[in-house]
């Protein structure tokens, strides 16, 4: 191996191609295993920046793509949820520019609060899609987008997933070469970008005739592989489910997918027709599965109990051979829990002691569910502690009603909790509502990311800061308390016992920054007040 | 080395885990090898069990060890042995804290350093791959401390 290669992470990978070609910006929030992406970007010299939250970012690459820029736009899977409202649309746009889209699905759920495999979007919102299986097609493939993208005027989806995202893998740079991006201009092109009616209808046939031109090259020229081997067993695989397949198998035929909408259905047939016996090995949902059977070749799947959870090389042996005996369980590590000293612990402490209905959110508090503190009711998706908790006080009894309590951390809240609160006012339940925000002064769950609430940048210079205090007044919440819950635990949980018994708007704003970043972000401001 | 070499490095959050992994991936990329490591990030961060795959030979696929194939199961935290067996190939060898005085470690933090020192004597890496892999991953201040350290678990 020469000396040319480095070992890099998926993300890493994205990022460095992302460099090479030069991409204007690149957008996102952070997720697990999305997050290091941006990060990397930025390390490396890139412009990247956090959104409040995905549609944002979406939206504002979209904006950098219409004037004939180059987008790189990252989040997790369940981010591309809080998206799709300029996913499904912008398919419909002539894009000027490239805009490549990160889904980092999370199957298995490391740290997600459910599997959904966004294969899926691709179809509905009529997307193209790439799917790296290492690092080194994770560099390549980023390049690939950015190419296709600005060939055919149109979004590209690149799906990775956890073991995409972070596995180290060999990584040769330069391999690929693109061209310098044109520079940015815009020029008026109003049936192609204004999705009114009267030019969505065009645009919706231009994009199946996209589409179309866009399958036809993946069945030419994609980046679709063979692996010539034993006909008695052929496999149809894609993303880091080849890697497992090429250990399970080491014989057998193998065509990888590298593009996966639109599929390159006729090389698949040629394949299946070419082998005795067929099988499609993919993580997740029977996407693959279901398309070709709809196509009308004959492959096999996998048994559903393989829809669960990660696939590795031994389960792949398991599908191959038609094991279907009970896997083996991991014996049960030591789970994990919020930090010796962390503020959180005062805040699940105190709802915990005063028997709380309540409806929680995302982040690293989530782990307040667990005992000792066995203090969250709800968890859903970002930023739905609010309204969730609004939902349970119309509903329940005026004294069950009085014990809900919504509990969101600082980061989520500026991603989708701040609609909660306008609902809160516009709908208040009769008897009031009580908002916990944990503001640590950090995104935690995720590494310690930045967030508009912090007032710094990705990069962590100083620039607008959002108040909530401020943000929760000027909505006309009429009881707003900004406290550190450290202290005086006892007064921390009075402050919520008597919000409790008043029929009003509460909003608490419990702020602390969290251990792990409390010495850096000393360091951030000492270093931005420096700067002023 | 024509078949893969599995190891699998074990522990809890904040035992330096993910860095030993690193360190090792380095060695055996610099010694001209395909390397794959991998683990799972995000909530397992938090204090919990930790546990990164690094897997090297002259062409790797998958980066994830199979159950029952690891070459080696070096674990930080002896509570975390038992929850990481499994992952043993008949044969393979455990390298556990037992295995080194930790009277003589100058910095406790560096039990992941004096492991691999162990887990070195099994590997074809030079002792001089070992320290600038060493070196690259570590901040100079802890240089000489891990140095000793890994020579601790080398048995000098």
């Amino acid at each position: 191996m020469q000396s040319e290669f480095s070992l890099l992470s998926g993300d890493e990978a994205v990022a460095l191609a992302s460099i090479d070609a030069a991409v204007t910006l690149g957008t996102g929030y952070p997720g697990t295993p999305s997050t290091e992406i941006l990060e990397s970007f930025e390390a490396l010299g890139g412009r990247a920046q956090w959104a409040p939250n995905e549609k944002v970012a979406l939206e504002v690459a979209i904006g950098v793509a219409f004037a004939g820029a180059r987008a790189l736009v990252t989040m997790k899977h369940v981010g591309l949820n809080v998206a799709a409202d300029p996913l499904f649309t912008v398919a419909l746009t002539r894009l000027d520019g490239a805009l490549v889209i990160v889904s980092a699905d999370d199957p298995g759920m490391a740290s997600s609060q459910n599997e959904q495999d966004n294969r899926r979007y691709a179809v509905a919102a009529s997307v193209a899609m790439l799917e790296p299986a290492d690092s080194q097609e994770a560099y390549e493939f980023t390049l690939r987008a950015i190419q296709l993208s600005e060939r055919f005027q149109v979004p590209v989806l690149l799906r990775m997933t956890t073991r995409v995202c972070h596995a180290k893998t060999l990584v040769r740079g330069g391999c690929f070469p693109i061209a310098a991006p044109a520079p940015a201009h815009f020029e008026h092109d109003f049936p192609s970008r204004v999705m009114i009616p009267a030019y969505a209808k065009p645009a919706h046939r231009r994009l199946r005739a996209t589409l179309a031109a866009l399958a036809a090259w993946n069945e030419d020229e994609g980046p679709n592989q063979l692996v010539p081997g034993d006909k008695s067993l052929g496999i149809v695989t894609s993303g880091v489910s080849y890697q497992h397949v090429r250990e399970a198998a080491p014989d057998a035929t193998v065509f990888k997918l590298g593009m996966t909408y639109p599929l390159p259905i006729e090389r698949v047939r040629s394949f299946a027709n070419s082998v005795d016996r067929c099988i499609v090995i993919e993580e997740g949902d029977p996407y693959l599965v279901e398309a070709l059977r709809t196509a009308g070749i004959a492959v096999e799947g996998k048994p559903d109990a393989f829809r669960f959870g990660e696939l590795n090389t031994a389960r792949v042996r398991r599908i191959l051979t038609g094991d279907n005996s009970p896997e083996p369980k991991p014996l049960p590590g030591k789970p994990p829990a919020l930090c010796p000293g962390c503020p959180h612990r005062i805040a699940f402490n105190a709802l915990h002691e005063l028997d709380c209905i309540v409806s929680g959110d995302i982040g690293c508090y989530s782990l307040g569910v667990l005992p000792p503190f066995s203090a969250m009711d709800t968890l859903v998706c970002m930023g739905a502690a609010i309204g969730v908790g609004l939902g349970l006080r119309h509903a329940l009894p005026l004294d069950q009603a009085r014990r809900v309590v919504s509990v969101i951390g600082d980061s989520t809240f500026v991603h989708s909790g701040i609609t909660g609160l306008v609902e809160m006012v516009y709908n208040p339940p009769k008897g009031g509502h009580v908002v916990l925000l944990l503001d640590n002064g950090t995104t935690a769950m995720t590494g310690l990311q930045e967030h508009p609430g912090t007032g710094r940048t990705l990069a962590h210079a100083a620039t607008g800061k959002i108040v909530f205090e401020d943000l929760a007044r000027s909505l006309g919440i009429q009881n707003v308390h900004v406290i550190d819950p450290l202290p005086d635990p006892d007064a921390f949980k009075q402050l919520i016992k008597s919000a409790l018994e008043k029929d009003e708007l509460t909003l608490i704003i419990a702020r602390r920054n969290c251990l792990l970043a409390a010495g850096a972000i000393r360091q951030y401001e000492r270093c931005n007040e420096q700067a002023d | 080395m024509s078949k893969p070499t599995n190891v699998v490095i074990a522990g809890l959050g904040g035992q330096g885990v993910i860095k030993a992994s690193d360190i090792l991936a380095d060695v055996a990329v610099a010694s001209g090898l395909d390397v794959k490591k991998s683990e799972l990030h995000g909530m397992s961060q938090r204090g919990g069990s930790v546990s990164s795959d690094v897997r090297f030979g002259l062409q790797i696929f998958s980066p994830m060890v199979t159950e029952g194939e690891a070459d080696f199961l070096v674990v930080v935290a002896a509570d975390q042995i038992e929850v990481n067996r499994a992952v043993l190939a008949p044969g393979g060898v455990l390298i556990e804290p037992s295995q080194i005085d930790a009277t003589r470690l100058s910095n406790s933090k560096s039990l992941n350093v004096a492991l691999l020192g162990v887990l070195s004597k099994h590997l074809p890496f030079t002792d001089e791959a070992w320290k600038t892999a060493l070196m690259r991953n570590l901040p100079e201040k802890l240089h000489e401390a891990n140095f000793k350290s890994f020579s601790i678990g080398q048995g000098r």
